[in-house]
């Protein structure tokens, strides 16, 4: 809606996600020492750095999940938690924060998959509830949704009794279940068995591929390489480099970013 | 390639394949044997000697226990706990989110309540709200300061039972506000940040989310805070309400200078009470469980260890009084609520 024309430049040109001078702190521990940067349409970032560098956090921002200490955070052209009239800022309540977020889905390091729903139940839920869709529409929109992720077959089990990666796809399928306009991964694959990682990086590579704006915390420098569009590296809640994964990976300008590239790779 | 590998390793191939039960001869308890059986015996000459003990006066229980006052008094009594839990739960959900509440004005006066309804005895309170037409002589509602809209007496307004039920249900949640309190951190973090990144409301996150999953939790000290209840309800002679079992066997055998036969009639009434309660205990916990019944053999679910962690904490909040044994449990793992049964 306000992603219509800002400033005579047609909607195609806002960014997904327009970052500038973000800061977080914690009470006096700033996490965030002033982000800026730009994800486009369709636009995959992997967002790397040594753990404490503040990159969940910045992902939790993008989803208002946390609260920005300074700075401006937009998605789409529309401010995040604020609303802007005369000049002045004004916090969201918390219903119109929530509208925000049904267009943002977001998967977690740990799943947070329901564990009192079957897989199914998972996936549906939140359009049941929150866009209020007929319960057919939406059971059927789900179980495409779980045959998409490779899970058709596992609609009734509840999260308990399916394997972390498949609880992780499961979560993948609830988060698109909301049709969002961006996808936003906290390090999908870190709590995995290492052979199960592969089966949820195919997921997400099926959705860069289909043109989803995907914005990816993610220790996995080989998935990094072959899909992602940009690498950003942080360290201590600062951008430290960033531009193309083959570029940044291959030659580090940075000393911080060799340091960290060597243990990695 | 088989023909290597077995090269490799035969002695643990052959075990493998080879292995039978163990026959050994097996460790002797003799002296768990003889505990046991002293225990029987004494518990044997116990029965025997109360059976043939006149003062208990085994023909008078078997007379009173079903008499139609008695009766009546038990129906009372179970009214009592139904209608004091009800309330009792609602107000202390109410009273548990205010005091997670980050507001606090809400918070504080929460744990006001807390620390008054908790800190003073209950009989205490039933005697104060037995006196409040003293206190409060008419019921005024209105503006303050300016003619009320509408006024009636105290007295007139609240029988003894009404006071019974408040005095117990506000007491009662005071404790109930801890054991949701404590079911409502038992739930992960990140279930309620999953639900808010799907764009669902503080309510729906509330109703759908955290509170089914709290449940468990909260259900095990629940069943022991209605038992409880069930008991306390004896108490209610401070009001003074008098139609309630206890104090209807009281009355009786104070006509009939015989209290002994008239305390065993109560008592079996109370036991049989408890003992249905404790069956429904057992299948509402079973209900809840529901998804997490075997959730210790999944490492990487979140859950698992806090669950565990808050469990054994809850009935030490929650108990006012002793409590009794839950059911046993054919589902070991991922129970709840066992550390804290007594």
């Amino acid at each position: 809606m306000s992603a219509t024309t800002v400033g005579g430049v047609a909607s195609v040109d806002v960014p997904m996600v327009l970052a500038e001078q973000v800061t977080k702190s914690f009470g006096s521990n700033e996490v965030l020492k002033g982000i800026t940067l730009e994800v486009k349409r369709g636009e995959v970032m992997c967002l790397v750095g040594p753990s404490g560098s503040g990159k969940s956090t910045f992902l939790r921002c993008i989803n208002h999940l946390e609260v920005l200490s300074a700075g401006r955070l937009s998605v789409d052209g529309e401010l995040i938690g604020y609303r802007e009239s005369n000049g002045k800022l004004y916090e969201m309540a918390p219903k119109e924060a929530a509208k925000q977020r049904r267009d943002i889905g977001m998967v977690f390091q740990r799943f947070n998959l329901f564990p009192h729903m079957t897989a199914l139940q998972n996936v549906m839920e939140a359009p049941l509830r929150v866009k209020g869709m007929p319960k057919a529409k939406v059971e059927s929109n789900a179980r495409d949704l779980l045959a998409r992720v490779g899970l058709a077959d596992r609609a009734d089990y509840y999260p308990a009794h399916l394997s972390g990666g498949q609880q992780q796809r499961v979560a993948i399928a609830r988060a698109l279940a909301m049709e969002p306009k961006l996808m936003l991964f906290d390090e999908p694959t870190s709590a995995l068995d290492p052979e199960l990682v592969g089966e949820v990086l195919d997921v997400m590579k099926g959705l860069a591929r289909e043109g989803m704006t995907m914005i990816v915390v993610t220790h996995e420098m080989g998935f990094a390489r072959e899909v992602a569009d940009s690498l950003v590296f942080m360290d201590a809640g600062v951008v430290v480099e960033s531009g193309l994964p083959s570029e940044v990976l291959a030659n580090p300008r940075h000393a911080r970013t060799q340091t960290f590239l060597s243990k990695v790779l | 390639m088989n023909g290597a590998a077995a090269g490799q390793t035969p002695p643990l191939r052959e075990a493998a394949s080879t292995s039978e039960p163990i026959k050994a001869i097996r460790l002797r308890h003799p002296w768990r044997m003889v505990f046991a059986v002293l225990l029987v015996a004494i518990f044997a000459f116990f029965v025997v000697d109360a059976a043939f003990r006149p003062a208990y006066d085994w023909p008078a229980v078997g007379k009173y226990l079903f008499d139609r006052r008695i009766s009546m008094a038990a129906l009372v009594t179970i009214e009592l706990t139904v209608f004091s839990m009800v309330i009792a739960i609602i107000l202390g959900v109410i009273l548990a989110v205010m005091r997670l509440s980050p507001n606090p004005v809400v918070k504080s006066v929460a744990w006001f309540y807390l620390w008054i309804f908790r800190g003073t005895p209950v009989y205490v309170q039933l005697t104060i709200w037995g006196l409040i037409s003293l206190i409060y002589t008419s019921i005024d509602i209105g503006l303050p300061f300016m003619t009320p809209w509408i006024s009636f007496s105290t007295n007139a307004a609240l029988n003894t039972f009404t006071l019974a039920v408040i005095g117990l249900a506000l007491n009662e949640a005071a404790y109930m506000a801890e054991i949701v309190r404590a079911g409502l951190l038992s739930v992960d973090k990140g279930q309620e940040e999953a639900s808010v990144a799907l764009g669902m409301s503080w309510s729906q996150t509330m109703t759908r989310v955290i509170l089914p999953q709290s449940m468990r939790v909260i259900i095990p000290p629940t069943g022991n805070e209605v038992i409880s209840m069930l008991k306390t309800t004896s108490l209610v002679t401070a009001v003074p309400f008098s139609l309630e079992l206890f104090t209807r066997s009281r009355d009786i055998s104070a006509e009939t200078f015989n209290p002994i036969p008239l305390l065993i009639v109560a008592s079996i009434w109370y036991l049989f009470f408890t003992s249905i309660l404790m069956v429904g205990q057992y299948f509402l916990e079973k209900r809840f469980s529901r998804g997490v019944g075997d959730r210790q053999t999944d490492k990487s679910d979140p859950a698992a260890p806090t669950t565990g962690a808050i469990t054994g904490v809850v009935p030490v909040v929650g108990a006012g009084q002793p409590t009794v044994v839950l059911p046993p449990r054919t589902d070991a793992p991922g129970t709840t609520g066992d550390g804290g049964a007594r």
